[in-house]
């Protein structure tokens, strides 16, 4: 049995019809081709699968399509415009953030909404604000002193602006 | 000439970065192919056991699926490592849980779950053994139901894979100076340590995507293996077994890989084999991905191990001899665990002088699922043993850890224990000291000393002096002969051809540091080619260390022979290197400068004695770890990591410090966090939710210091890195939480459900608990003081 979902994707409207309990993740990876979205545990602890629900971070390995009938997503495939980096992507790049890669996608939308909450982090919102995104190369500190780095970047051009 | 800045040295952006940040990078579950299937694996619900029949229900419609069984292999049914007893599907003999028995594939992955269900296997069991000890017992009493393994034409005995015995200088010299060591000691000091096995836990599980093609008259032409992997070449070997084809009809392809820490040593050669039969028997490309309960419960972990100490030790603090005796559980089949064996037993004896030592080890198989490689490879358990027992032996005879260590270590000029004269510059001495001035040492022991007397919260800090081997040991990389290519791509610039995979570490970046380097161009001019067998050359596998140093020589002299081809010099800048490139390729066909490791000629290796330079080079380091020891709950916490190596030229200051921490934070989740719970051979725990790793929440803040002393095996002198940092985390939490509570732990994951039991048995007789069970006394060191 199918039933036709409603997404917004990376600000794209999107339909699809799918079983009504198929994993959002499988539903980013399969039918729509965004295979940035990874698969690590398939059950909610290493946050590879993170992305951007309506604004809150969720594990897309534990959300049935139909909960996401008209939700807006926001996935690593839409954190760059035209191919230009993010800050986050950037600072992640040039401080280490990101190794093997496998986690990075995840690790970058969970930055994503550690700042929107926190513009100016400190260490232990950081600590607790990734704690649900499992990093196996880092040791997490490249990937702290990238959210940090960020941080400071966004919030310069905010003065800017 | 222009002036250019040094490369190497410098941290330019990661070559693969961009697609990675971009989510664009793509692995394995990635990709398909047309037509693709998809493949599963029908495995052993039993440790040991005889199979007596397989049944198909009709739950299925069979005509849907593939089937692979061991009668299917066109080749041997064996998965080639050192030994051929690693059977690549069962046959008769199930040895353990999870052992591979029959593959299915079927055009739809959700098709899979109810074809594995639907597979009903009958087994007579038989006795299994589950531990070291179990092992031994039947080895001791010639219990035929339990030798389980039952030696092998290509080394090993009954129930044990491998032995060692290392002596300092010729045999019966060291068994009677150690003898007399232990007449002439002040003191003798024993200790027995434990470790677990630990998971590697990459985030991307074990994947392949696999096609095999038929010439026209049906006959079996070649396979194509793609995959998540370290090391394509071992591959390509196990390949031209299982299929009876030659080398170059089995072609493997690396894809981006996330994470491996030898966890993609040997294991892809299962997996690849595997989905490779598949695509045989189906016809279409065979996509095999393990999800993580099967990657857990049935791929390699870290062997765990028991080591025994005896040490005479004189009132000065000098060790005057000892014997160190090591088990290693191998798991079922012997795959690569005579060789962690030997790098725990050339490390077992440390950084320390050692006049009379005698290392002997044994790796023992027992019904688990084989143990593997995993960062370290043998080193950090031996060095465990060692450094928790250099504490033992400082506390007993009334030194600090710090001096104890300090009349001990070795120098420049020393012999280490196989007789390797140490050439270049080794000061452990100012490593020590300052390791401990950029960790506050001195000072924390003092105000712990006194805060702790009026805290529930216990602090305390410990450190371990180590060193790790840098690439294969002994005459390995005799063996191994790597091949390394520079060539150029379309536009001139120079091309790296390798078979070094990137998992993580920085493979393709560094490389292309070294060329750049090399012919003075700039890091963005140099590439490195997607690894195909059908492409590069074997530079060996991407492990012990080793690609920094061996294969970033080799590139080196690659870049430095293309320089001479093209009668260059460094530094003639990218415009005309290039014109040049494509002139001297218009001329000849080809511009390629290969190079063939020269193993140094003054280093060498007597694989029957055991004896001589076990490395061609190592790097050495001091690590220090603050801990907190809750008393009300028993949790232990690192709260603060110092970690002082020196590894020659550190050739990318970024990802040389996310190694390190990288290693620390595993070794911090092997010694305080990570424990495989296992019950008749199986893992109990194989999922994320409760094999836990450290967040981003539960790690301390993770200092990294280095000295540079260049080596001359290495490009502008570096070493490798990438093992070093699981070495020593370990030891220095357990001496650190022996400092803050007085009591001396022995054995990892350390708990704290171990720490409540250790210090509130004594006062729980009912539950077997006698008042002599004072938390502080330690009973696991056995301490003779020779009238």
């Amino acid at each position: 049995m199918s039933v036709k979902v409603q997404l917004t994707i990376n600000g794209e409207p999107k339909s699809v019809d799918v079983p009504p309990m198929k994993r959002l993740l499988d539903v980013l990876r399969e039918d729509l081709h965004l295979t940035g979205t990874k698969e690590g545990c398939g059950e909610g602890e290493c946050g590879a699968c993170a992305v951007l629900m309506n604004g809150e971070l969720v594990n897309s390995c534990l959300v049935p399509a139909l909960q996401a009938n008209g939700a807006r997503l926001c996935t690593i495939e839409g954190v760059s415009t035209e191919g230009r980096l993010h800050p986050i992507q950037q600072c992640f790049l040039e401080r280490g953030g990101a190794q093997c890669g496998i986690c990075t996608p995840g690790m970058i939308l969970a930055t994503h909404h550690l700042l929107d909450k926190y513009p100016n982090p400190t260490m232990e919102q950081i600590q607790e604000g990734l704690a649900g995104n499992l990093c196996r190369c880092t040791g997490y500190m490249r990937i702290f002193e990238s959210v940090q780095e960020a941080a400071k970047i966004q919030e310069a051009k905010g003065q800017a602006a | 000439m222009q002036e250019q800045k040094p490369i190497l040295g410098a941290s330019p952006i990661r070559k693969e970065g961009r697609a990675k940040v971009l989510g664009a990078a793509k692995y394995i579950d990635d990709q398909e192919l047309p037509g693709m299937w998809f493949g599963a694996t029908v495995r052993s619900s039993v440790a040991r056991a005889k199979i007596r029949s397989i049944s198909f229900t009709q739950a299925v419609d069979w005509s849907e699926y593939s089937i692979v069984r061991a009668t299917d292999i066109p080749g041997e049914n064996t998965i080639v490592h050192l030994t051929k007893d690693h059977l690549c599907l069962a046959d008769e003999q199930i040895n353990h849980p999870e052992e591979p028995i029959l593959l299915i594939a079927h055009p739809e992955k959700s098709a899979l779950l109810a074809g594995l269900k639907a597979v009903e296997i009958q087994y007579d069991q038989l006795p299994g053994v589950f531990t070291i000890e179990e092992s031994e017992q039947a080895v001791a009493n010639s219990d035929p139901d339990r030798i389980i393994w039952p030696g092998s034409d290509m080394g090993g005995t009954a129930n044990c894979f491998k032995q060692y015995t290392m002596y300092t200088g010729e045999g019966k010299a060291a068994e009677d100076g150690i003898a007399a060591a232990f007449e002439n000691a002040d003191f003798i000091i024993q200790g027995e340590y434990t470790t677990g096995a630990q998971e590697q836990l990459y985030i991307e599980n074990n994947g392949v995507i696999a096609e095999c093609f038929r010439d026209d008259t049906g006959n079996i032409e070649s396979v194509c293996v793609r995959g998540s992997m370290q090391c394509p070449y071992y591959l390509v070997h196990a390949l031209t077994l299982v299929f009876g084809l030659p080398e170059e009809k089995c072609r493997v392809i690396q894809v981006e890989t996330g994470g491996a820490f030898g966890g993609k040593e040997d294991f892809p050669s299962v997996i690849g084999s595997h989905a490779a039969l598949l695509a045989m028997k189906c016809g279409h490309p065979v996509k095999m991905t393990y999800d993580r309960a099967e990657d857990m419960l049935a791929t390699t972990k870290r062997h765990p191990s028991r080591t025994r100490l005896r040490t005479a030790v004189s009132k000065e603090g000098k060790l005057l001899g000892g014997t160190i005796d090591i088990a290693i559980d191998g798991g079922a089949y012997a795959t690569l665990s005579p060789v962690v064996l030997s790098r725990a037993t050339i490390h077992a004896p440390g950084p320390y002088k050692w006049p009379h030592l005698r290392v002997k080890s044994k790796a023992m198989a027992t019904n688990v699922p084989p143990h593997g490689a995993f960062r370290g490879f043998g080193a950090p358990q031996s060095l465990f043993a060692l450094e928790r027992h250099m504490d033992k032996i400082a506390k007993t005879i009334g030194l600090s850890p710090e001096e104890l260590r300090r009349r001990n270590f070795l120098a420049t000029g020393d012999c280490t224990a196989t007789g390797q004269p140490l050439v270049e510059k080794v000061d452990m001495d100012a490593l020590l000291t300052r390791a401990l001035k950029e960790a506050g040492y001195h000072e924390k022991i003092a105000r712990f000393a006194e805060e702790n007397k009026t805290s529930s919260i216990k602090r305390g800090v410990g450190f371990a002096t180590f060193m790790h081997g840098t690439g294969f040991t002994g005459s390995g990389e005799r063996r191994l002969n790597s091949l390394v290519h520079l060539d150029i791509s379309e536009d001139g610039r120079p091309l790296v051809l390798v078979s070094s995979t990137e998992f993580g570490q920085g493979t393709n970046t560094i490389l292309c540091q070294v060329a750049a380097e090399t012919l003075q161009l700039p890091y963005e001019a140099v590439s490195i080619a997607p690894v195909d067998t059908s492409v590069v050359p074997n530079s060996g596998p991407t492990v012990a260390s080793r690609t920094a140093m061996i294969v970033g020589k080799l590139v080196e002299r690659a870049s430095n022979q293309m320089l001479d081809m093209l009668q260059l010099k460094a530094g003639c800048g990218l415009e005309m290197f290039c014109a040049a490139a494509l002139a001297y390729r218009k001329e000849h066909g080809s511009v390629r400068s290969s190079v063939r490791y020269e193993p140094p000629t003054k280093i060498y290796w007597d694989d029957d004695l055991y004896r001589g330079d076990a490395y061609p080079g190592y790097a050495w380091a001091v690590y220090v770890a603050e801990v907190a020891v809750d008393m009300n709950t028993y949790m232990a916490t690192c709260t603060r990591f110092d970690a002082l190596q020196e590894v020659g030229l550190v050739m990318h200051p970024v990802l040389a410090k996310g190694q390190v921490e990288g290693g620390v934070a595993q070794g911090i989740g092997y010694a305080l966090y990570e424990k495989c719970v296992y019950k008749d051979g199986r893992l109990m725990n194989n999922q994320m939710t409760n094999y836990i790793m450290p967040t981003s929440a539960d790690l301390p803040a993770i200092h990294v210091h280095f000295e540079e002393v260049p080596s001359i095996h290495g490009p502008k002198g570096a070493k490798g890195i990438g093992e070093l940092p699981m070495d020593g985390p370990a030891p220095a939490i357990l001496n650190a939480i022996e400092n803050a509570t007085g009591v001396s732990f022995t054995s990892i994951p350390l708990m704290p459900e171990d720490i409540f039991e250790r210090f509130t048995s004594f006062t729980t007789p009912e539950h077997g608990g006698t008042e002599d069970l004072d938390p502080s006394v330690d009973r696991d060191t056995n301490v003779e003081v020779p009238a």
